[in-house]
């Protein structure tokens, strides 16, 4: 049945399936909820492309984000779907240029939500310095998806002689951490229905690619980085080991968590090293410099914990082992499929 | 209010560890009933704490694992039927029963939801009145009272559309048939904490005097574990058998009297089928009479087919304590999380998946 489309102000204040029609309505919601705020001169004669220019080894990323709830502390799903986009081109050491945006909206979001979501992903987008310049829209029935889904696809610049890569991972190499972990996992949960807890934790989700750069101008040795998202740091590490065949030893007491993870894991049976970040990073770096490259990241904003968790080794390839606060030592694995909600 | 680290620090630690190796004079074997506690031992590695005298053994304590296909099979017969909603804890769903699980049944659209609470089950039927809201009510005494207080509730709302599928299992009752069997050789329990701060350390009081064999009840943090490790220690070394609290933040002899009330306000104990033990008197909670509209087994006509087991899995052996899961052929091979056999490598608190997933150093 084709939707009934009013032009009273009581339908217009929630997104209709003639949203995503192609049609007047849909040009509607483009120019005024997005291209308003998104406004660049790539974007803005709308063609079917964007028209952009690069030179140099180009990245080239996408990701889809289904979080729920789509407002959680400390970010939304707009925040989430720009940071995980500039996050991901980041993590080999590119400078992230150009974002593309795509919605699929359920039938009924009402529209103040999604103006709320891109007036966050207009904020991101400024601080990370990127560029939204293209994009698409669908509307979809009512049970089809849950409120809205987004994807972002990215692209961006590897300076020369970078080279970063999960397979770079050497013996000796040092492991750091930006900061605490399972922050982003334990403050959506705590939003979740039936499970709502206070707290006052807020999401880690955040841009990390001035971070990155940073980085890199302290040390020309960094070898790996990746962020810990889905799965958290112990899925991470357990991908560089195998990636790059070698041994991971992390110590318990080095790991940053706040107090509210820790506690709150406790409660959920869930482990810390197990639950998902959206603004950290773990980076393997040649040991000579990792003092150097911890001490440059506690100066920005998102590296302020940064610590030193660990080395690389070679016995056992593939195989994260954590020394534990008792003195102990035992497996760190990866996270299996487990029935929690949608995180990002 | 202590926090967290306050139970791992580590110079408390090696007090605790220098006191067990000075009273471990002789070899003593300890189960720990609880999987929590076989979760929290091997995460910590405190076997490399312990001299190489005291064994730890896991227990039947994992209330996911100890349910029988026969009875998983129900809840997977019930979850077919139409206009009917199946809700369970999380950990349920993953568990293979004789031919399917929950999880499978949920992906061919049938309606299984996770909820953490009993009470959200509640809301789940308030707000879906058109259907029948059945909860899969699996644990032992500890998540007993929390369902009693739903179906109480459902009661005076007078809610028509409330079932709940009672596989509940007590505690006591199955350790007293473990060792019965004279398959196992403890010289102390590690008695489970949260089970024993609703009915109180009293409960345990017959092991330690019909069967000579110490008592201490855990709680779940290295340092507790380590405490109630000692504390058998010394009673071994002592040649003594009572019952003692190394986790008197959360247990009382006599237990939590309000929820022990509803519990028994609701419930009456029944037979309870256990895997890899069978079915053993008085070792379950069915509803009484009074609450007979609301026992989801009286109120559904549905077939949950012939019962068959898993070919080669030994969760019914690691339940008992006969067993390890290194012992087991399919372990690690053909049994993961991934792809499980056996409930024991399904729940967060299996053995085997606990194995697995912290195995110590020299495992792998």
């Amino acid at each position: 049945m084709p939707p009934i489309i009013t032009t009273g102000k009581t339908m217009r204040d929630k997104v209709l399936l003639a949203h995503g029609s192609g049609g007047k309505l849909a040009h509607e919601i483009v120019r005024n909820s997005f291209v308003s705020a998104l406004d660049n001169p790539i974007l803005n004669p709308l063609d079917d492309s964007a028209i952009i220019s690069a030179e140099g080894r180009l990245a080239f990323t996408t990701d889809s984000y289904v979080v729920q709830p789509i407002f959680f502390p400390g970010g939304d799903i707009g925040r989430l779907a720009i940071c995980g986009t500039v996050n991901d081109l980041s993590m080999v050491g590119a400078k992230p240029l150009y974002l593309s945006l795509s919605f699929i909206i359920e039938e009924g979001l009402l529209i103040k939500d999604l103006e709320r979501v891109v007036a966050s992903i207009k904020e991101t987008a400024e601080e990370s310095g990127v560029k939204i310049v293209t994009g698409d829209t669908k509307v979809v029935n009512r049970g089809s998806a849950d409120r809205l889904f987004i994807n972002t696809a990215g692209v961006g610049i590897i300076p020369p002689k970078v080279d970063i890569s999960g397979h770079n991972a050497q013996p000796g190499d040092a492991v750091i951490i930006n900061g605490t972990i399972g922050d982003h996992g334990i403050a959506v949960l705590s939003q979740r229905e039936g499970l709502g807890f206070a707290t006052k934790l807020e999401s880690d989700c955040s841009p990390l690619n001035g971070l990155v750069a940073e980085m890199l101008e302290a040390s020309n040795a960094m070898r790996c980085l990746r962020d810990p998202t889905r799965g958290g740091l112990a899925s991470t590490l357990n991908e560089l080991a195998e990636q790059s065949r070698v041994s991971i030893r992390i110590e318990e007491d080095r790991i940053p968590v706040r107090e509210e993870v820790a506690g709150a894991c406790e409660r959920l049976g869930l482990d810390p090293l197990h639950v998902a970040n959206e603004g950290k990073l773990v980076a393997v770096v040649e040991a000579k410099d990792a003092e150097a490259v911890v001490a440059r990241m506690k100066k920005n904003k998102y590296g302020r914990d940064a610590a030193i968790i660990g080395e690389v080794r070679e016995e056992h390839p593939g195989r994260v082992v954590m020394k534990t606060r008792l003195g102990t030592s035992r497996i760190v694995d990866m996270l299996v499929g487990e029935p929690l909600p949608r995180i990002c | 209010m202590a926090t967290v680290d306050d139970f791992r620090r580590s110079e408390l630690v090696a007090g605790i560890v220098s006191s067990i190796n000075r009273h471990a004079t002789r070899e003593a074997r300890f189960m720990e009933f609880c999987g929590g506690h076989t979760v929290a031992i091997l995460k910590n590695g405190i076997r490399q704490l312990l001299p190489p005298t005291i064994i730890l053994t896991s227990g039947p304590g994992c209330p996911v694992c100890v349910t029988d296909n026969a009875d998983l099979d129900k809840a997977i017969a019930l979850a077919k039927l139409p206009d009917l909603i199946l809700v369970s804890f999380g950990d349920m769903l993953r568990v293979p029963g004789s031919c399917s699980s929950l999880q499978e049944v949920r992906a061919a659209g049938n309606d299984v939801r996770i909820v953490y609470s009993p009470l959200d089950a509640l809301e789940l039927a308030r707000t879906n009145s058109q259907k029948s809201v059945v909860f899969l009510a699996v644990g032992f005494e500890t998540t007993a009272p929390g369902v009693a207080a739903s179906v109480l509730q459902a009661k005076q709302e007078g809610l028509k559309n409330y079932y709940i599928l009672s596989l509940h299992k007590l505690c006591p009752p199955i350790t007293k048939v473990l060792l019965d069997s004279g398959e196992i050789n403890l010289q102390g329990l590690i008695c489970p904490g949260h089970v024993s701060a609703i009915i109180g350390s009293e409960p345990w009081q017959f092991i330690a005097g019909d069967y000579g064999i110490p008592c201490v009840v855990s709680g779940f943090e290295p340092l507790d574990i380590l405490q109630c490790v000692d504390m058998l220690t010394q009673q071994v070394a002592r040649e003594e058998a009572k019952v003692e609290i190394a986790y008197k933040r959360g247990v009382t002899p006599q237990g939590n009297q309000t929820a022990i009330k509803i519990m028994e306000q609701v419930f009456q104990p029944a037979p309870a089928n256990w895997r890899g033990v069978g079915e053993v008197a008085d070792s379950g909670l069915a509803l009484r009479p009074e609450f007979k509209d609301f026992d989801a087994e009286l109120n559904f006509d549905f077939d949950p087919g012939p019962t068959k087991t898993q070919k080669g899995c030994i969760c019914g052996d690691i339940l008992r304590g006969v067993k390890t899961p290194q012992e087991c052929k399919l372990f690690r091979k053909v049994c993961t999380p991934v792809s499980p056999v056996g409930p024991c490598m399904v729940s967060s608190e299996g053995s085997c998946a606990a194995y697995y997933h912290y195995g110590e150093d020299n495992e792998r």
